[in-house]
């Protein structure tokens, strides 16, 4: 797509909203796959927490509930916000949008920081599977299998987010440039789709990996 | 183009504080011992919380019948990947077969 492009009716749709509703339907094609392919994980973390129920409780408590509980509020306002940049596109509102964004950009940036902060007090207590991986309590392998799901599943999710931000500082500048319109805003309306999509992927991680087994012990 | 249904800010605002109200919902019943329940419940929340991003925010809600169907399609592929799955591993006794290993092998990487 170039940046001429500016809604104009390709020559294989009959109309605008039949070329709207294809570009719709090919993001949710994308974002099926997606659902598929951290599918596979959730499945791996459903037989081993199964199998090792013990471990997967521990390691569980041992993650920061205040932080997991924080980053979850951010990640659902940043959800909210990106919300009211497409709201603000169908209107045709550029500076709408452009404010949007970034403060979507900035919750994005709060969540990955806060990760970091996370995953360094993991490094420091030796919990990085690997030849460093120190764990005091019983079952230091299946603890070993909980911290590789944990750091798969969460670095996962958080490189969708990096990719989420490089997407958004591609964005901005032709939202500035005044491309998009109420008559054209695919891409961010599609953008929005896979957003929303990484958001949907944290209120499952988030129970699943900080609050296993409830936290009543 | 412009004949898209555009959401009330109202609908959002309200979304994003049931959201809200079911974060602190799931972290509050964690606390309390649900036995076995715990999971399920935590799971129902963030189902909830889930389909009602899919609708509003994802605008599903306003959306054609085929787009529905598409994007539960979608979760309905989830499930079989999910059933399949599990009633293999379940049914031949392959989820314990690290065990032997991990107990001859504590830190085994």
């Amino acid at each position: 797509m170039s940046d001429t492009h500016t809604g104009a009716l390709n020559h294989q749709f009959d109309s605008l909203e039949q070329q709207y509703a294809a570009a719709n339907m090919g993001m949710w094609a994308f974002i099926i796959q997606e659902i598929l392919f951290f599918g596979g994980l959730f499945g791996a973390y459903t037989v081993y927490r199964n199998e090792y129920h013990d471990a997967f409780v521990a390691g569980s408590h041992h993650l920061d509930i205040g932080l997991g509980t924080f980053n979850t509020v951010v990640l659902i306002g940043s959800s909210l916000t990106m919300a009211l940049a497409v709201r603000c596109a169908q209107q045709g509102r550029k500076e709408g949008i452009f404010r949007w964004i970034i403060g979507t950009m900035i919750l994005g940036a709060i969540f990955l920081g806060v990760k970091v902060i996370e995953y360094t007090e993991k490094y420091h207590h030796h919990l990085i599977p690997g030849p460093g991986f120190i764990w005091d309590g019983p079952d230091p392998g299946p603890m070993k299998i909980f911290y590789s799901l944990y750091f798969c599943m969460t670095g996962m999710h958080a490189l969708h987010m990096v990719i989420g931000i490089g997407i958004m500082l591609w964005l901005l500048p032709k939202v500035r440039r005044g491309i998009y319109t109420n008559d054209y805003y695919t891409p961010i309306e599609n953008f929005g789709l896979y957003w929303h999509f990484v958001d949907i992927v944290w209120i499952f991680l988030f129970p699943l990996l900080y609050l296993i087994g409830g936290r009543h012990h | 183009m412009s004949q898209h249904h555009i959401v009330p800010l109202s609908v959002y605002f309200r979304v994003f504080a049931l959201l809200m109200l079911m974060t602190v919902a799931t972290v509050g019943v964690a606390y309390v011992d649900l036995g076995w329940g715990n999971t399920p419940v935590a799971l129902a929340i963030a189902l909830f919380k889930a389909s009602i991003v899919i609708l509003f925010f994802m605008h599903v809600r306003y959306n054609t019948p085929l787009m529905w169907l598409y994007a539960a399609a979608g979760f309905f592929w989830l499930l079989i990947l999910l059933v399949l799955t599990m009633q293999d591993y379940y049914t031949r006794g392959w989820e314990g077969a690290p065990v032997e290993f991990l107990k001859a092998n504590p830190t085994p990487f």
